[in-house]
């Protein structure tokens, strides 16, 4: 840790004992946290794999040695050579060439599903949290929604609708989409008696520009916390579909499906399983951290035993 | 001289880790002695708690750390102590009673078993005994029926009640030195008075030397022998009570002392503008649903009847859940009445549909108690002051001029408009919250305990602004307290209030010192240093000579 964000925070923590500055999420305190928690080495480790997997799947086709879905029967199952980096599977497609189309696939429904479940949740759960006659309704959805393993609703929307990325994406989406709500809806709750809220309200401001201007972005700081962690698990989730077969269609080269298919063939070449999963395993842990760590940082209760 | 029980000789705290070692409290000294009670007193921040914190060696639990100094308990240094010896000390020489009673007791224990715990360890009395010993002293704390009392929660009492548990739970083992951090400060005026009364006598009994922390100049004009005024972590002036009281030394204490607010109502001119808002009738009841029979009614306000005339400031004066805040967000309509009648420029706001309303909201304002939460702190100080403006559909350069103006009026300076809420002190957020209020020009102002928050000296400032405020732009303010004091100062006419009813109302002076109701005398009674008159450094003769004013 740098020696001038040291001052920094010991400035900080100078002046809130002088002002006797309570529990009131002031803006400083997490952007100086946020510096430390995310200076950490780990935290450097993630981001910096992170960013390499998102350049990977920007940069797909020109890292690519091929294509992936390209069928070669004379070059089946082979071992990691020059032409095949990582070899081939069991109908000669490149393996390197597959993992790296795949890191798209990966983030793309990571990225759709945790984005589409920020944005529903935090819509319904702002409606819960504010009408409270609405309230009960929307909550009592969610609970159905939560009742169900979120795996098995997710085949039973595949099987439903038909395998693609859009489905899958969205079979994923809707079982997050309550731990969303309920978060929002929380923070809404909370924030709608204070006092700056009224004072809002007697000041003649309406209602969507109540909602905008001070209860919503109260919801931010959690939102991305939760975010990141749907990302993870929306990853794995495709990863476990594709694995049990009832995810993308199989010509899509995804890592759930590429070991999917490496399965028949693992005690012979278990690099046909071992090579995606060592990438998904990387994100996912990556991600993880990461979200711990913004968690951390944006978490109020932990910026005041700074 | 009797003997020093505690003596603090050139104690200093820092913060740990601190590479600037800031000291929070420097170079403090003084003594208690036995049966004698000092009361330490500073505004927040000023590192009262903190010197309490560390004579029980409570300090590393805070993040700060006693650097210099020593304590001394029976001329035993405590910060030199082992861990062990401390919580020996702590029981049976030592003991702190605390603000938050309610926090300071186990919530899933009964009282009775909390209070044992302390015999329990520190005695080697058996079962029969210690609940013998624990029940004569629930008794000597004044509690009835302490064999059904011993088994309560904490939940099933009252504050007073709590705070008078916490009491016995830190004198069971008659320590030599009691400690209370503002033992009275979240309790109503009346428990307040009678939780004096009880540490006083107990005191007395046990010959205990009491270290009393307190922000209120009443309470230590009540009880002091001695006072030990702090401020920005240092001792600012040591004294009898009498000397401090009437003679102060340096000018902090000086300015702390006239800053006070005294019973003395002051002479105002009868104000008779048009009147602005018109309360008849106003009622306001909750229903408690349950899950089986029928729900049970609970009144939180009924048949309120008040007027406020321009220019004028009426006070709603009350103990907690007397009604006053109800009534209060009832005329604001951040509740829905359920009867009655909220004239304002002859609309009733009581029963006005949502869309007219938003339009009226410009015409009446509220103040709220919580400084640090009354703004929104995302938002610039100038966004706030002048999202009323926007709303009304003022132009956001012209609303953004407007606001500096306000912020003059308020005596900030105009050009903080792009700071945020955290960067301002308590006093400095009301005054914005102020001038917020005042940006749409509204005929009425609700000031919701809106200077209970804050010291003294910036609650004398802000009734200050509110008084220049009434006098140039001639707003009617309702003006909402617990402390009669606070209402003396500032209203014109004092409206009494008691479990959800009006009991008494009329012209300020008349109804502090002639006042007809019971209750209203029983405020007066129990407020805290009634027989002082802090602005003039001088002890009231008698309460006649009030009136005679």
């Amino acid at each position: 840790m740098s020696e001038d964000v040291e001052r920094s925070i010991f400035a900080l923590v100078d002046s809130s004992l002088e002002t006797q500055v309570s529990v009131e999420p002031s803006r400083l305190v997490p952007l100086v946290h946020l510096r430390r928690t995310l200076g950490a080495p780990p935290v450097l480790m993630a981001l910096a794999l992170l960013a390499i997997i998102a350049l990977i799947a920007i940069f797909a086709p020109l890292l690519a040695t091929g294509n992936p879905i390209a069928i070669d029967p004379s070059a089946r199952l082979q071992h990691a050579s020059s032409a095949h980096w990582l070899g081939t599977d069991a109908f000669g497609r490149d393996m390197y060439t597959r993992i790296i189309y795949g890191s798209r696939i990966s983030l793309l429904v990571g990225l759709g599903a945790s984005l589409t479940s920020v944005v529903l949740g935090l819509l319904m759960g702002t409606i819960a949290g504010y009408f409270r006659l609405l309230d009960s309704l929307i909550m009592r959805i969610m609970d159905g929604v939560m009742a169900i393993p979120g795996i098995l609703l997710a085949i039973a929307l595949v099987t439903l609708s038909g395998a693609s990325l859009l489905t899958v994406v969205v079979a994923i989406t809707i079982p997050e989409i309550p731990r969303v709500v309920r978060l929002v809806r929380s923070v809404i709750l909370g924030v709608r008696n204070e006092p700056y809220v009224e004072a809002a309200i007697a000041l003649g401001t309406p209602l969507p520009a109540l909602l905008l201007r001070h209860m919503v972005p109260n919801t931010v700081a959690p939102l991305i916390v939760q975010g990141t962690f749907v990302f993870a698990s929306a990853m794995l989730t495709e990863a476990g579909m594709g694995f049990l077969g009832v995810g993308l269609p199989p010509e899509i080269p995804s890592w759930g499906n590429i070991m999917a298919e490496g399965r028949t063939y693992f005690q012979l070449m278990p690099g046909l399983i071992l090579y995606a999963g060592v990438f998904l395993a990387l994100t996912v842990l990556s991600i993880n951290v990461l979200g711990d760590a913004l968690r951390d940082a944006l978490d109020p209760t932990l910026s005041r035993k700074l | 001289m009797s003997f020093a029980v505690l003596q603090v000789e050139d104690l200093s705290v820092s913060l740990t880790g601190s590479p600037a070692l800031r000291k929070v409290v420097d170079g403090v000294s003084f003594e208690v002695r036995m049966g004698e009670t000092v009361c330490l007193v500073g505004e927040s921040g000023s590192g009262k708690s903190v010197t309490a914190l560390s004579v029980m060696g409570l300090l590393s639990r805070t993040g700060l750390a006693t650097s210099e100094g020593r304590v001394l308990v029976d001329n035993e240094n405590v910060l030199e102590a082992s861990e062990r010896r401390v919580r020996e000390l702590r029981a049976t020489r030592m003991a702190m009673v605390f603000q938050e009673p309610m926090t300071a007791l186990n919530p899933v224990q009964s009282v009775g078993r909390q209070i044992d715990e302390v015999l329990r360890v520190h005695s080697k009395l058996n079962g029969v005994e210690r609940r013998e010993r624990v029940l004569a002293m629930l008794d000597s704390v004044h509690l009835a029926n302490v064999t059904k009392l011993y088994d309560t929660y904490p939940h099933e009492l009252s504050g007073g009640q709590r705070q008078r548990i916490v009491i016995s739970m830190a004198l069971i083992l008659e320590p030599r030195l009691l400690i209370a951090d503002e033992p009275t400060t979240a309790l109503d005026v009346t428990t307040q008075n009678q939780i004096l009364l009880l540490i006083r006598e107990l005191q007395e009994k046990q010959n205990t030397a009491v270290l009393l922390i307190t922000h209120d100049f009443g309470v230590v004009a009540e009880v002091a022998k001695r006072i030990v005024v702090m401020r920005n972590g240092r001792v600012v002036e040591i004294g009898e009570r009498a000397e401090i009281l009437t003679r102060p030394r340096e000018s902090y204490t000086r300015l702390l002392v006239s800053s006070v607010p005294s019973l003395i109502p002051k002479q105002r001119a009868r104000v008779s503008g048009e009147t602005i808002l018109d309360v008849r009738g106003l009622a306001k009841t909750y229903v408690e649903r349950r899950l089986f029979g029928g729900g049970r009614i609970v009144t939180a306000a009924e048949d309120v009847n008040l007027t406020v005339r321009r220019g004028e400031i009426v006070g709603i004066v009350g103990e907690s859940g007397s009604g006053k805040s109800t009534v209060a967000r009832c005329i604001v309509r951040l509740i829905d009445p359920t009867a009655g009648v909220v004239s304002i420029r002859g609309e009733d706001i009581a029963r006005v549909a949502r869309r007219p309303l938003r339009r009226l909201r410009q015409h009446f304002q509220i103040v709220f108690q919580d400084p640090y939460r009354s703004l929104n702190p995302r938002r610039t100080v100038g966004d706030s002051i002048v999202e009323g403006l926007i709303n009304f559909g003022m132009a956001r350069s012209e609303a953004m001029v407007r606001g500096s103006e306000l912020l003059r009026t308020v005596g900030l300076d105009s050009d903080v408009m792009g700071r945020y809420p955290h960067q301002f002190s308590g006093g400095q957020r009301q005054r914005i919250c102020i001038a917020r209020a005042l940006a749409l020009e509204p005929d009425l102002l609700i000031a919701d305990e809106a200077v209970s928050a804050l010291d003294v000296s910036v609650q004398a400032q802000v009734l200050k602004l509110l008084e220049d405020i009434r006098a140039v732009t001639g707003v009617g303010v309702l003006f909402i307290t617990h402390d009669l004091r606070v209402a003396a100062q500032i209203c014109d006419t004092i409206v009494v209030m008691q479990n959800g009813c009006i009991v008494e109302s009329g012209v300020a002076a008349t109804v502090l010192t002639a006042p007809q109701h019971d209750y209203t005398r029983l405020l007066i009674d129990a407020a805290p240093g009634r027989n002082w008159d802090f602005q003039n450094f001088k002890p009231i003769e008698s309460t006649a000579s009030i009136a005679a004013r």
